[in-house]
């Protein structure tokens, strides 16, 4: 039997490991393993996660038990110090020899430490193991404890310096990132986007110094400063030196194999280094005079190697390796790919810049138009998953190119396409290497039938992660291509969509959400179940959101909105915008007593805002006694119904505006449903009221009242469209109960009227025979069910502020009356408001 | 605010040497939660009754550095009991603190026990 031995069990080295022993071939094989940290392989790339949970199991590659089943003798704790290749031979620190007949070295790298004098002095450190983040750890907690504003500084505004800056700031010491060049990422970004990232990491807490070389380390034993010239110096407590990566390469030089000049082990395509039989992978590889620091073309070398090792020698390394990075977990993105910058004659770019909004986005595009050469994301890298396949499979542009940046998006049709009309070699998880033809294959070869699957086998995703919209886009594609029908359904916990859950919960008359979830679900539910069960029992039984508050989303919960900084705010009913002189008085008593800000919203009543959870109840009391009522303004349910003043005051008025609205607003107050619903009344086709924006709009016409339905402001604003003309008042209200009652039974959660119109086959002319022809015979039944809910109908904050048990539920804390001491205001104009979040 | 983050260490059970007395089990609701003070602390206490446990976590939530957690509905995915911020809808593991819908630096949980129908809460200091 033939041994392999792999020295070095980093990512790279566990990478070969997995993909030698999925090979059925590599059964003939002893497959030897050493590692010179502790522990098995662990994801490095990940390794600042550990800043937060210190859990190095979160982090392991695959549990030791792993190495076992799959026939890996591993060996942790042990350094190979010399090898004979003369021989055959590997020697360890503790004196074993082992003999090879392939040698894999993936020793990968260290950072590199720059000989600065004063280097040497306690309190510096490097960035690369996890024994390495927790010596870090101990001390920026020493150095808290005896200085509050402790000052960390990065050597090195890289990739990976910016990664330890936002983890000084999570240490909670004060960042000061350092960088020799006039630019962070200087191989990823230009000057411009690296301003716009500066001014964004700034706006973090992150302090950036461009431009500076150190050259010497202050303090006594201990870092204090750092000097750049001089009178030119910062203080620091603690450093952090990322300056780059020097690969490991002692162990070929034990043995003569050539090195690079600046370091590294030669390797040609095939991954041999110029000893037979000695390959080199991952960052400890020179392949094409270059160390790459980064995980995936390591991954594509260990697959080189074990393919070579195996015997498939038509398996090589290509020649152009992509460097497209991604940033991750530092609170703003970044990406590059391609070609991120270069001289106007290899092409032409488009550059989008926001400074306001810390935005920049660049594409490099062929003279001739036609081909994509790279590009730089900094705010918003949404987008860099597609635009990083359009390069690396040449995709055609669109003629506007600058639409890939700013793009007709949000207006339907994206400027992309979709994943699907990428090809199939288009390699969509560059860290698991999978194809969208691998993905696309296994559903349709029936290998998988879901996501969960597709993940399952080929691992897509499980790397850095940001594929992940794709390859959801690609698997609910294919399904739906296969005449699958990729069902919306609510959750994990019910398999049905909202409308059969209606029905089941109705015919088996389910009362509580334990019982749905007994009896048609599973699990223990989620923040998505919750809130649509309430909603369908509320559209069923009418009970308020005071009869199962732990189902309720929290604004119906809390029976008021969440603001900014966890304050609520307090929207009264005023039916369709009229109100007395004496109740305006009292909102303004009621805000000046409680601290409130007030404003008059685009609903046309007033909104008091920041009452503190404690005090709601004795507002609401205060309300109620003066004769108010919820204005349900933080339920999916009615808000309001807008009205213009009317033939009671307007030349122009056709009909009583303010009095139907009245009517309307009264009738259907409380009413919850799939989404909030507005509606609006105007007394002429002149429109003050803007009823046409609306889920139920009512113009007065000559001889009657015009019904329209379905319109939405909003994102996505639609016209109401005409349901039924020149009716009377009583037809109105038929119709909406008909209407309304229709749209609660058969909506998706969170679907507005005119969202649901869009999907509903046949459109207006179908909503028309069933609303007024009463094609389907429901008619009756709809407007029962809806006089119904109608008649139990109550006001639920005065159920609350008349029930102690209820109240209760209105307290910070239930140990004390203390109140939140987390709260925050500042003064804005004559009023307050929270203080802005600052992250 | 980046500081009241780090009054938020989780606890391991093997760590507890304080078991504060926080309130009475039915202060807290079934299948819902509530926060209570300790020191300068705001904890969050959950009563999930489906699963017959306890749970208790830091009341901030990372994303925005606001005290709200307690006021989140509580939940599974794959069997992992865990709360959603009211805020965003953020939602974090209640058995391990972790955010399982983005990459927000985990959330402390402590130990909780209820006996005699008191809630108590595990803390290292
Ligand atoms: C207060 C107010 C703004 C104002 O100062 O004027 C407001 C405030 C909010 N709106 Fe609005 N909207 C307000 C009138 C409107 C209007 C104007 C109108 O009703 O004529 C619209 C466009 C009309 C429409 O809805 O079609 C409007 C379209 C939205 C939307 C987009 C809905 C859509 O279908 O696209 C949202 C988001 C949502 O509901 O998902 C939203 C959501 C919100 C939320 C609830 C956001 C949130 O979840 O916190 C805000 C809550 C504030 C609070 O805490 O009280 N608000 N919002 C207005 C309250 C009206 C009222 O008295 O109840
Ligand atoms: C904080 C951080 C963030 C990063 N982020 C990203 C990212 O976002 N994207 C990306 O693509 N890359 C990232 N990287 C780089 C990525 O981690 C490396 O490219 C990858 O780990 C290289 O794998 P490797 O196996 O070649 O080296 P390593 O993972 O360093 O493994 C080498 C192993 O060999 C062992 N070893 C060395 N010599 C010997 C010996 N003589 N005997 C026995 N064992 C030995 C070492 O102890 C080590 O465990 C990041 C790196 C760090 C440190
Ligand atoms: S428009 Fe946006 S910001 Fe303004 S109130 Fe409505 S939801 Fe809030
Ligand atoms: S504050 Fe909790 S999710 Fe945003």
């Amino acid at each position: 039997m033939e041994t392999v031995i792999v020295v070095g069990n980093g990512m790279v080295g566990h990478k070969f490991c997995e993909d030698f022993r999925a090979h059925p071939a590599s059964s003939a094989y002893r497959l030897l393993v050493f590692g010179e940290e502790p522990r098995p392989a662990y994801d490095r790339v990940h390794l600042s996660a550990y800043f937060e949970d210190q859990d190095a199991k979160a982090l392991e590659l695959a549990p030791a038990s792993w190495y076992n089943e799959n026939a890996i003798e591993l060996i942790t704790g042990e350094r190979v110090t010399d090898i004979k290749s003369d021989k055959k031979e590997v020697h360890t620190a503790s004196g074993a020899t082992y003999t090879y007949d392939h040698l894999v070295l993936a020793t990968g790298s260290v950072p590199f430490v720059p000989p600065i004098p004063g280097v040497e002095k306690e309190g510096i450190f490097v960035y690369r193991t996890i024994e390495d983040l927790e010596a870090m750890m101990a001390y920026a907690a020493r150095i808290k404890t005896i200085k509050p504003n402790g000052r960390a500084a990065i050597l090195g505004g890289g990739l990976l310096g910016l990664e330890a800056g936002k983890a000084v700031l999570d240490m909670g010491l004060e960042p000061h990132v350092v960088e020799f060049a006039p630019k962070l990422m200087p191989r990823q970004l230009d000057t411009r986007s690296s301003n716009v990232l500066k001014l964004k990491l700034e706006s973090m807490g992150i302090r950036i110094h461009l431009g500076k070389a150190t050259n010497q380390i202050l303090g006594n034993g201990i870092i204090e400063a750092l000097e750049f010239g001089e009178d030119d110096c910062l203080n620091v407590d603690m450093l952090i030196i990322s300056a780059g990566i020097r690969p490991r390469d002692e162990l070929g030089r034990t043995c003569g194999l050539e090195t690079g000049t600046r370091g590294g082990i030669v390797v040609n395509n095939r991954m041999q280094t110029s000893s037979k039989d000695i390959y080199a992978i991952g960052e400890v590889a020179l392949y094409n005079q270059l160390i790459y620091g980064l995980v995936a073309p390591g991954y594509e070398m260990a697959n080189v190697a074990v393919n070579q090792i195996l015997g498939n020698k038509e398996v090589v390394m290509p020649n152009d390796i992509d460097m497209s990075t991604k940033l991750k977990l530092i609170g703003v993105d970044v990406a590059s790919f391609g070609t991120p910058y270069m001289p106007a004659d290899k092409g032409l770019s488009v550059i989008f810049e926001n400074k306001t909004k810390f935005l920049y986005k660049r594409i490099n595009v062929s003279h001739d138009g036609k081909t994509l050469l790279g590009g730089i994301l900094v705010g918003d890298a949404e987008d860099y998953n597609i635009l990083h396949q359009m390069y690396l499979n040449g995709i055609a542009l669109p003629e506007n190119a600058e639409e890939l940046i700013v793009g007709t998006r949000g207006e339907g049709g994206s400027a992309f396409g979709s994943a699907m009309d990428l090809p199939d070699a288009a390699q969509i998880c560059s860290c698991e290497r999978v194809s969208k033809g691998k993905i696309c294959g296994s559903l349709m070869e029936g290998q998988c039938g879901s996501l969960k699957d597709v993940i399952g086998l080929t691992k897509a995703t499980s790397g850095c992660g940001g594929c992940k919209p794709m390859v959801v886009e690609l698997v609910n594609e294919t399904l739906k291509s296969m005449g699958k029908e990729v069902k919306d359904v609510i959750c994990e916990h019910f398999e049905y969509t909202r409308q059969e859950l209606y029905g089941v919960i109705k015919v088996k008359k389910i009362k509580t959400y334990d019982e749905a979830l007994d009896s048609c679900g599973k699990g223990d539910g989620c923040e998505v179940c919750k809130p649509v069960v309430a909603s369908i029992f509320a559209s069923i039984y009418n009970d308020t959101a005071n009869k199962e508050d732990v189902i309720q989303d929290s604004n119906d919960r809390f029976l008021a909105n969440i603001q900014r900084n966890g304050t609520y705010s307090v929207v009264p009913r005023v039916p369709a915008g009229e109100i007395t002189p004496e109740k305006l008085i009292v909102l303004g008593n009621v805000a000046k007593k409680y601290g409130l800000y007030t404003k008059i919203t685009g609903g046309q009543r007033i909104d008091l805002f920041g009452a503190q959870l404690n005090d709601l109840p004795a507002i609401w009391k205060e309300l109620i006694d003066a004769g108010f009522e919820s204005g349900h303004a933080y339920g999916k349910a009615l808000r309001t119904v807008k009205s213009c003043v009317g033939s009671t005051w307007c030349r122009f008025g056709m009909d009583e505006s303010v009095s139907f609205a009245i009517e309307l607003e009264e009738r259907y107050k409380g009413l919850r449903s799939p989404h909030k619903l507005k509606g609006g009344v105007s007394g002429c086709i002149r429109e003050c009221a803007e009823a046409r924006g609306k889920d139920f709009g009512v113009i007065a016409v000559e001889g009657g009242w015009n019904l329209y339905v379905c319109g939405n402001g909003g994102a996505t604003p639609k016209h109401a469209q005409l349901l039924a003309e020149q009716i009377d008042n009583e037809t109105v209200i038929k119709y909406l109960d008909r209407f309304l009652m229709y749209y609660i039974r058969t909506a998706a959660p969170l679907m507005r009227t005119a969202t649901w119109l869009e999907k509903l086959e046949g459109g207006m002319a179908q909503l028309r025979k069933i609303v007024v022809e009463d094609s389907l015979g429901l008619a009756e039944q709809l407007e029962s069910e809806m006089q119904d809910l109608v008649d139990r109908y109550e006001c639920e904050w005065k159920q609350a502020v008349e029930n102690e048990e209820i109240k209760k539920r209105f307290k910070h804390f239930v140990n004390t009356d203390d109140r939140d001491d987390n709260l925050v205001f500042v003064p804005m104009r004559e009023q307050k408001m929270p203080e802005a979040w600052n992250n | 605010m980046e500081t009241v983050l780090q009054h938020y260490a989780p606890v391991a059970m093997s760590k507890v040497s304080v078991w504060f007395k926080a309130c009475r089990a039915m202060d807290i609701p079934e299948n819902g939660g509530a926060c209570i003070k300790y020191k300068n602390k705001q904890i969050a206490i959950y009563n999930f009754k489906r699963k017959q446990k306890w749970y208790a976590c830091q009341n901030l939530c990372p994303h925005k550095m606001e005290m709200v957690l307690s006021r989140g509905m509580i939940g599974d995915t794959d069997g992992i009991a865990k709360v959603a911020c009211p805020m965003h809808k953020k939602t974090f593991s209640l058995e391990t603190g972790e955010n399982l819908n983005g990459d927000l630096p985990s959330i402390a949980t402590f130990p909780v026990k209820v006996e005699n129908g008191f809630v108590y809460i595990g803390f290292s200091e």
